[in-house]
């Protein structure tokens, strides 16, 4: 096996060395009521080359552009990444270093990171960036656990317009310890419904996600108000569109105190799922309550700038049970990717890709009104939108998969109340010609 | 010594580069007209810096070169399984096909990554003799919080929640933090004087009111619980019930049966056995194996093969929830699918020379270095500075000059039970060559240490930059530029 270097004189020679006569004989401490009967059944081992036509067969067999036209969303985006991200990011010094432990020999690494927090920074207005979390949805769980440490209440408000799969993590992370989670209402225009918020007392945190789900941007203002109304109640802004701060206003100049989530968007592939990576920023008076690696700047022996990992006492390799998150590893390479994306655009290519996107969606969103498509809610969104059609409208969902158009998310699963409701986005990959087919298809 | 000084670029900080209007995209042709956006709304965007492709590529490069890596040198960090990433893996990760797919695609249009999933987790089964799987933990430290949701949930379920759990001195810190989010109390487990759990001390400990114990086997002095038999026993006798940490795996695969062992619930660190890229921290899979009796309890959604196709299901009641956006972080998953294929039933073979490498380098050092735990070794050996310490050389020193040799240092003062520890641990990946080299440089460090112990305090002195002010770092934090 090529990955495997020891030759039959190797092993001698090394076994001769140790002062054993069989490898075997090294694992003799290990009784054998722990060992396994047989050998292990797993199928038998591909050369590179067939292994390169199974994993094509394999990949076949799943949907995708551009055989596919998939109009989904729902926290993970189709965006253009550049060729540079990707061979750099390959680089085996990045790729196959590990977490930053011994700062001389992992500067690289730990320049990025620095980079990578300040560029997320200014990205969501906060003061001060993590490392990164696993994703949007962790990142929100862990906000929400920051604060109740912070608060020292068990009671957070988390609105109902939170991707639900956010909240199906933030429930998990809570209910062993007993925090308690009111959900808020959605109104008739998209956004949360913050009149509920008057007589709920003693919160923690109010979070809310913009774009939330249905592609709405909330009215950012309007929650840190009503959040900060109780004191010290601490007001969470997650997403999972980043993109969409290259042309709305960024959450921490509008009130909020932790902005967190998903930063798949930002050059990263969307993998089924999976690695995004979690961005998580908060206001400086909170840094130490804050969960993940830091990378902070300093000096060496001779007075030259460099970087490390620091204020490692909130962590759980040293504070163990009292730390401020289990987390260890998180998403270094995604975040790298991340910081990538974010200087490939620079400041001015994000807020050109943010308007073309913001355009894209907004152009399906106007043809498909004026063809006759119901878009049940008023306020204005990035990216993606909900859109209603008559009812029975399943069988038209299954004519368009039939004609490899995938027509967005069908409400009904998250939310019952919104039968023949459907999730659409479009971003600048998305071509005009597929838009209005789209419009076409839908409502002949 | 294979470190050799050679020609470092100074790089600036990102926003010292640039100037605006510069661009390293190229944006996808505009094809729609502007859109009506409400002012009010509307901010100035993020004040990021403007380069230019060229300078870009330039800066991620010059970084790179900054860091040690597996590519570059040997890795040893005790218990992170710094082995070789097989490149092929990057391609199989990559197709489009994998890469480009929706997470929420209809399961029909789905099926390959449905099937990858399936066979996967049937794989790890075999591999550690628990039968059923979740891979949507995205790191350890998930798949240990997911383990003791497990516990919590199955406790919860009898109607006798517990509180305590019972944690070994040797256990890593992400252990007692995970099971302090599920409201437990870590109760620690001093290991005997031969590094191992004890039947007696666990025995003792147990009651009641303690939800079970989290075990690391081998442990992180690299030796096998010898015990665990018995430990998990006397652990289910009191209705508790045994986690193992897999950090360790690579030293087991085709060996032990988990199941065999007594373990309830396991979690993997594919970053580590399974070859995955560590990429800098992140991103790994802590995926969950668990016993028949407690798979009511793991995480959803959860793939099912009904006939010849496969399905998302999550109507399971009883499941500690969902732990990720999606399911994990797939792309790593099928990185480990595509080693398991190339290796097959050769895995066995992985753990037999990763255990040779380690003792090898054990034998090698035995002379120079203190053992605390003078016995084979499993994947990694544990030494300590105790006669460093004689000239004045700590740990750090030790593994500060090692920079200089051209090897990146092993894991330092870990685990906490032995003082001044040097983790090493190999992996199976390393040729005898390799090894002799390393060697010999922690034995001329050794030299060094009775001889210019002040050639070891100022240690590194080849790399790009001396040793950094950690102190002042911490006391004023600058995190943004």
């Amino acid at each position: 096996m090529r990955y495997l270097p020891h030759t039959e004189a190797d092993i001698q020679a090394m076994l001769a060395a140790v002062g054993a006569g069989r490898i075997e004989e090294l694992f003799a401490r290990i009784p054998d009521a722990c060992r396994r009967k047989g050998p292990l059944n797993l199928p038998p081992p591909l050369s590179e080359w067939d292994l390169d036509r199974h994993m094509e067969n394999l990949a076949g067999a799943n949907a995708v552009a551009p055989a596919y036209k998939i109009f989904l969303g729902a926290g993970s985006y189709d965006h253009h990444i550049p060729e540079t991200i990707k061979q750099l990011l390959r680089r085996g010094e990045f790729f196959t270093a590990y977490t930053p432990y011994q700062p001389e020999v992992s500067q690289g690494t730990l320049q990025a990171i620095y980079e990578y927090q300040t560029l997320v920074g200014r990205l969501t207005g906060m003061a001060v960036a993590n490392a990164s979390m696993y994703d949007g949805a962790s990142a929100l769980a862990e906000a929400l656990l920051m604060a109740i440490r912070i608060t020292k209440r068990r009671r957070v408000a988390l609105s109902r317009a939170v991707h639900p799969h956010y909240r199906q993590v933030a429930e998990t992370y809570l209910r062993p310890a007993g925090f308690e989670i009111v959900l808020l209402p959605w109104g008739a225009d998209g956004r949360t419904d913050l009149s509920r918020l008057a007589d709920t007392a003693d919160l923690a945190a109010v979070a809310v996600q913009s774009p939330n789900f249905f592609g709405c941007m909330e009215d950012l203002k309007a929650a840190a108000a009503a959040a900060h109304r109780q004191p010290d109640t601490l007001m969470i802004t997650a997403f999972s569109e980043p993109l969409a701060y290259g042309l709305f206003e960024a959450p921490g100049r509008l009130g909020a105190d932790i902005v967190c989530g998903e930063g798949q968007s930002l050059g990263i592939p969307r993998s089924f799922g999976g690695p995004g990576v979690g961005l998580f920023a908060c206001r400086q008076e909170h840094l130490r309550s804050m969960p993940g690696r830091l990378v902070g700047r300093t000096v060496d022996l001779e007075g030259r700038r460099g970087f490390v990992l620091t204020l490692s006492t909130r962590e759980q390799h040293i504070r163990r049970e009292r730390a401020t998150s289990n987390i260890c590893t998180n998403q270094g390479l995604c975040a790298l990717a991340a910081a990538m994306y974010m200087a490939s655009l620079g400041g001015t290519g994000f807020r050109k890709l943010a308007r073309l996107n913001y355009d894209t969606a907004g152009y399906l969103k106007t043809e498909l009104q004026a063809a006759g498509v119901a878009l049940p809610f008023a306020a204005p969104t990035f990216n993606e939108f909900v859109v209603r059609l008559p009812s029975g409208s399943r069988s038209r969902y299954l004519e368009l998969l039939a004609r490899r158009i995938v027509f967005g998310l069908p409400l009904e699963k998250y939310f019952p109340e919104l039968s023949d409701h459907y999730l659409l986005c479009a971003t600048e990959t998305s071509r005009k010609q597929d838009l209005d087919l789209l419009v076409q298809e839908v409502t002949q | 010594m294979i470190g050799t000084t050679g020609l470092v670029f100074n790089e600036p900080l990102l926003w010292e580069l640039g100037a605006p209007g510069r661009e390293a995209y190229s944006l996808p042709s505009r094809e729609v007209p502007e859109h009506p956006v409400d002012p009010a709304l509307t901010g100035p965007g993020p004040d990021f810096p403007d380069l230019s492709e060229p300078e870009l590529v330039r800066h991620y490069t010059r970084l790179s070169q900054w860091n040690l890596s597996v590519d570059s040198s040997m890795y040893p960090l005790g218990s992170c399984t710094m082995k070789y990433n097989p490149k092929t893996n990057e391609r199989q990760a990559s197709l489009p096909g994998i890469a480009n797919a929706h997470p929420l695609l209809p399961d029909d249009l789905a099926q390959g990554l449905l099937r990858l999933i399936f066979d996967l987790e049937r794989w790890l089964a075999e591999i550690t003799g628990l039968p059923a799987v979740s891979l949507q933990p995205a790191a350890g430290a998930q798949g240990e919080l997911t383990g003791m949701l497990i516990f919590y949930a199955h406790h919860a379920a009898l109607g006798r929640p517990r509180t305590k759990i019972l944690i070994p001195d040797t256990a890593h810190g992400t252990n007692p933090a995970s099971a302090a989010l599920c409201g437990f109390t870590a109760v620690p487990v001093p290991s005997g004087p031969q590094g191992i759990l004890t039947l007696q001390t666990v025995a003792d400990r147990m009651d009641d009111d303690t939800a079970g114990i989290m075990v690391t086997n081998p442990n992180t002095l690299g030796l096998f619980e010898e015990n665990i038999r018995q430990v998990a026993d006397a652990v289910h006798a009191k209705g508790g019930l045994v986690y193992a940490d897999g950090a360790n795996m690579n030293a087991v695969l085709g060996v032990v049966d988990m199941g065999a062992m007594g373990v309830d619930v396991l979690h993997l660190n594919l970053h580590k056995t399974f070859s995955t890229p560590h990429g800098g921290g992140g991103p790994g899979a802590g995926p969950v194996c668990v016993t028949r009796a407690l798979e009511p309890y793991l995480p959803v959604p959860r793939v099912a093969r009904e006939g010849s196709r496969f399905t998302w299901r999550d109507d399971y009641p009883s499941s500690v929830g969902r732990l990720h956006a999606f399911y994990g972080n797939f792309g790593i998953l099928t990185r480990a699918y595509s080693y398991i294929l190339s290796l097959g039933a050769e895995l066995a073979r992985v753990s037999r020379l990763a255990v040779l490498n380690a003792n090898y380098i054990q034998a090698g050092l035995k002379a120079d270095y203190h053992l605390p735990h003078d016995r084979p070794c499993m994947h990694e050996c544990v030494f300590t500075d105790k006669r460093q310490q004689a000239h004045k050389v700590s740990a750090l020193d030790i593994a500060k000059r090692l920079i200089d040799y051209g090897f990146h240092p092993p894991t330092i003062y870990f685990p906490l039970v032995v003082n001044g520890a040097l983790m090493i641990e190999p992996t199976e990946s390393e040729t005898k060559e390799t090894l002799d080299q390393f060697i010999a440089a922690l034995r001329a460090i050794a030299r060094e240490a009775e001889q210019k112990p002040e050639l070891l305090h100022q240690a590194p002195h080849h790399a790009k930059l001396r040793r950094l002010d950690e102190v002042t770092a911490a006391r004023k934090p600058c995190l943004m530029g």
